[in-house]
């Protein structure tokens, strides 16, 4: 053993395999801990990074998302069982958005399916779950394993990233419509590359070799030079999503397998995502709860706000009106939208007050020079996503 | 489903013709129900049978004692005139001691081992005689549901905490002191002689995973005495005919009410139509549908294997895969040309059931063995030589011996195949040295291991309790939460058997208190 390197144990984040290339483009040193990997906050400023997105092409590593390969006769029965969206309507190279719940029909987690073969799936996840996902086997013929460091993962999003790819060599990647899977080389390595993403803008993942990964990561950046590509940290990418209007796990609910407190938990019913849940196609963990709340009535839900003014409504509790006497929910995500000029977020509000339309109020607190101020502002219920661009559906994307 | 209903040829469709098979059965044929029941046996009784192990030689293949089955539901079923009769009732208990000696237990407890313990005995014996009696009337309720707003639930949990405040206020408190402890140490702060605290010891552990000194030990006592208390006053009987006789009685009294009863006919899964159990598939491929299934079955086999998960949560399905139901009793027959002669031991203690159990050492040294994937050199035992009573099990002047070997892993490390003929040697050689000449009598011998228990009688890890009794296996988180009231999360699918409340033993109310949660139901709800 080299006396050098020091124990795991005092440096316990793993690198990724794109790591040294990052490091020599942090500017300011900002790493944060993801899923068990050291990763990038920030690379040089935020706004240049998200601009980035919205008007260039950018790289973002994802391979600290949890990985898990789904093989056996009884793949899809299992899948169709696990996750509340009908899986048998997923064809072989196709991308899926599921959640997945507890016997109560709360969320454990939310995540992508790819359908790699008849029988070989890949299940991407915000959290490691791989005690669920087996007891969820119990009487099924199916083997899964986590795959997470196998394989290394960029997502090259933005306006310009399908040119960027084709300038790469990938000349296929204009025939990809959203959610395809396609399978390409690059510079010697085979990759996959999915149109996919979390900006909700034109993009695709491009899943690899960890061994190719630093060569990938030089030849995507070599062929994005003259279109402004950039790598870029969480911080814009959480702009880009909530624009989108994607939840985050543990930022806009909390695992049903982690909440302590009742009433913590969150079903894709109250979460917005009704059009997840197919009741029709047999039994799913969960179902049989789903029904019931269906039956009973949603009691709160998930919706996008727009807000008055322009500061950001951070945490802010939720009103009825200006007095704030009827506490009626509260805000999950908050941010000035640079894209849409708008001040926008992500809140859970009890009924009736979630419709389309509403009016409430937003609790602001405002830090002016140390110095606390509080805000009411209008806000009210609007439509999500709340910046959708042609591009992201269009194919082939168009040339930028 | 309307679709369901118009093939249903039958209200209720009971799996399983053992003795709780058969008292749902009987039960709802009684209060007007279709009632068809299923068994894969080619004939009915399950654990509770009599069958020939040896040219002439009869036996209760399972269980080998009747003591909780309520004289109420004996009454209410007519099994007297259904041609229940009794070979022998009010049993004594005998310890065996090595060495030659033997002890009474109960009237008699002192005097082998001194004026203290007789005393000792008569406040011990009285006192959890209280707690039983306040602890009965649970077993034949519907255990309530935790975290309702349903006032049966809380009106449920208050008959329970109001039957033990009822005690009075030295006994509430000696209960719940007691409550917690293993029987080791209740035992020994009690009584002097070894010999007594060993075979009183020994019903707290018998069937159970459990040596005296593993926590809950007194509360699995006292659920056994719970339950003979519920039972009425009859105590250890051995019914005319062997344990077979019972069933055969609920069975003529399950089809004089009405029921159908089919033998030898094995149900491959359960039929779910609309997410409703709408009948079964055979294993011959015929489909019978019925508007309720009710498994008798282990909630392992009921669930995993003729439900599958797939109509199930994952949660719910996490949890049955965790009921702890690994046998840990082995059953052994002999067929004897002579009457065995236990050393210093009655004529009339012949009669009754002998416990080979002389301390709680020994007891915990058994266990030991067991937790290790062995089988203790030296077993506890339960014995009765049926034929004293019921000389008709054998040809004349011939006997039978039916014992329970206390302690036998179902997953044996070594493996049965070698570890069958250690085990036998074992036990014949431990008998003889009780009943010296017992071996050379020996004309036939049966043993049954945990895995032929549960090859034999359907029954999920060769549990005869289908899952063990202990506290966190009891009332309503027994089988587990979500299928504690008899239904189960699939509508019109009930379960019936020894895994429900009040469990295992030939009780028969987990299928009783089944079928009264179902009558309450109409028949078209589910």
């Amino acid at each position: 053993m080299n006396e050098n390197v020091a124990p795991h144990f005092q440096q316990p984040l793993l690198k990724t395999p794109f790591h040294e290339r990052a490091r020599a483009l942090s500017q300011v040193d900002s790493f944060i801990p993801w899923a068990g990997y050291t990763t990038v906050d920030v690379f040089t400023t935020v706004e240049q990074e998200y601009f980035a997105i919205r008007n260039a092409t950018t790289l973002y590593d994802l391979t600290p998302m949890v990985k898990y390969r789904v093989v056996g006769a009884d793949a899809l029965p299992y899948l169709n069982r696990l996750v509340t969206r009908d899986i048998t309507k997923l064809k072989p190279n196709r991308v899926a958005y599921c959640v997945w719940c507890n016997d109560a029909g709360h969320i454990i987690d939310d995540g992508t399916i790819f359908r790699l073969g008849e029988s070989d799936y890949r299940l991407c996840t915000a959290e490691r779950q791989l005690d669920w996902l087996l007891d969820s086997a119990i009487g099924f013929d199916v083997d899964i394993s986590e795959v997470t460091e196998e394989i290394a993962a960029l997502a090259v999003q933005g306006p310009t990233s399908c040119a960027v790819l084709k300038a790469a060599g990938l000349t296929g990647v204009p025939g990809l419509k959203p959610f395809d899977i396609g399978y390409f080389e690059l510079g010697g390595h085979g990759v996959t590359v999915s149109r996919t993403g979390f900006t909700g803008d034109l993009g695709y993942e491009v899943w690899m070799d960890p061994a190719a990964a630093e060569a990938i990561w030089d030849a995507l950046m070599a062929a994005g030079r003259s279109r402004g590509i950039r790598a870029i940290g969480s911080q814009a990418l959480n702009i880009a999503r909530i624009e989108a209007g994607f939840l985050s796990p543990n930022v806009d609910f909390v695992s049903a397998e982690h909440t302590i407190r009742t009433g913590r938990d969150r079903s894709p019913l109250e979460l917005g995502l009704s059009w997840l849940v197919d009741f029709k196609k047999g039994h799913f963990t969960g179902r049989r709860a789903l029904m019931a709340e269906q039956a009973r009535g949603v009691q709160r839900q998930l919706v996008g706000l727009d807000v008055a003014g322009n500061k950001p409504a951070h945490n802010a509790l939720l009103y009825t009106d200006e007095s704030g006497k009827r506490e009626i929910g509260s805000v999950t995500s908050a941010i000035w939208s640079p894209t849409c000029k708008r001040n926008i977020a992500l809140a859970i509000v009890n009924a009736p007050h979630f419709r389309i339309g509403s009016t409430v109020w937003a609790e602001i607190y405002l830090n002016r020079e140390l110095v606390w101020e509080r805000r009411m502002s209008r806000a009210k219920v609007v439509e999500r996503p709340f910046f959708a661009p042609e591009r992201r559906r269009a194919t082939p994307p168009g040339e930028f | 489903m309307a679709s369901t209903s118009a093939q249903a040829r039958f209200d209720c469709l009971v799996i399983g013709a053992g003795h709780n098979g058969l008292v749902c059965a009987a039960t709802l044929a009684r209060a007007g129900r279709s009632v068809l029941v299923l068994e894969a046996a080619k004939h009915v009784g399950g654990a509770a049978l009599t069958r020939e192990f040896a040219p002439g030689f009869r036996v209760s293949a399972g269980a080998h004692l009747l003591h909780m089955m309520p004289a109420q539901l004996l009454r209410d079923l007519q099994l007297g005139a259904h041609g229940l009769e009794w070979a022998a009732q009010g049993m004594a208990t005998t310890a065996l001691l090595p060495g030659g000696g033997s002890l009474r237990v109960g009237a008699e407890a002192g005097t082998e081992s001194g004026a203290a313990d007789t005393q000792a005995y008569a406040i011990y014996s009285a006192r959890m005689r209280r707690f039983a009696a306040a602890l009965a009337p649970i077993f034949a309720r519907t255990p309530p549901r935790l975290g309702t707003t349903d006032w049966a639930d809380r009106l449920a949990m208050l008959k329970i905490g109001w039957a033990i405040r009822k005690l009075g206020r030295h006994d509430m408190r000696e209960l719940l002191r007691i409550g917690g402890m293993n029987v080791f140490d209740l035992l020994e702060e009690n009584f002097e002689s070894a010999a007594l605290q060993g075979a009183l010891g020994f019903d707290a552990v018998l069937g159970a995973n459990f040596g005296p000194r593993s926590p809950g030990t007194v509360l699995t006592l006292l659920y056994r005495l719970a339950a003979e208390s519920a039972a009425g006053p009859s105590g250890l009987s051995q019914p005319k005919g062997g344990m077979g006789a019972v069933c055969d009685a609920l069975a003529k009294a399950a089809v004089a009410a009405g029921a159908t009863i089919r033998t030898g006919t094995s149900v491959a899964h359960i039929q779910v139509e609309g997410d409703r159990a709408c009948g079964v598939t055979l294993e011959s491929g015929e489909t019978i549908g019925a508007k309720r299934v009710i498994s008798s079955a282990d909630p392992k086999t009921t669930f995993l294997r003729l439900l599958g998960p797939r109509h199930l949560d994952t949660g719910f399905v996490r949890r049955v895969n965790h009921i702890r139901s690994r046998g840990l009793c082995a059953k052994l027959h002999l067929a004897l040309n002579l009457a065995p002669r236990f050393s210093g031991l009655s004529e009339s203690s012949m009669k009754g059931r002998l416990l080979i159990a002389p301390s709680l050492q020994y007891l915990e040294h058994a266990y030991n063995d067991s937790k290790y994937g062995e089988f203790s050199a030296a077993p506890a035992m339960e014995i009765t030589v049926p034929t004293v009573n019921d000389p008709a099990l054998a040809p004349a002047g011939q006997h039978v011996m039916s014992a329970i070997i206390q302690y036998v892993p179902y997953a044996l490390k070594a493996g049965w195949d070698s570890g069958r003929q250690r085990l036998l040697d074992t036990t014949l050689g431990l008998l003889e040295s009780y009943a010296p000449g017992l071996r050379a009598s020996v004309i036939g011998a049966e043993l049954l291991t945990p895995v032929d228990i549960e090859r034999e009688f359907h029954t999920s890890g060769g549990h005869w309790h289908h899952g063990d009794l202990a506290f966190d296996q009891f009332l309503m988180v027994r089988p587990v939460p979500g299928a504690a009231q008899y239904r189960t999360p699939l509508d019109g699918l009930f379960l019936c058997g020894a895994g429900c409340h009040p469990g295992g033993g030939v009780m028969g109310l987990a299928g009783r208190n089944a079928a009264h949660e179902i009558l309450k139901l109409s028949t078209s709800s589910p």
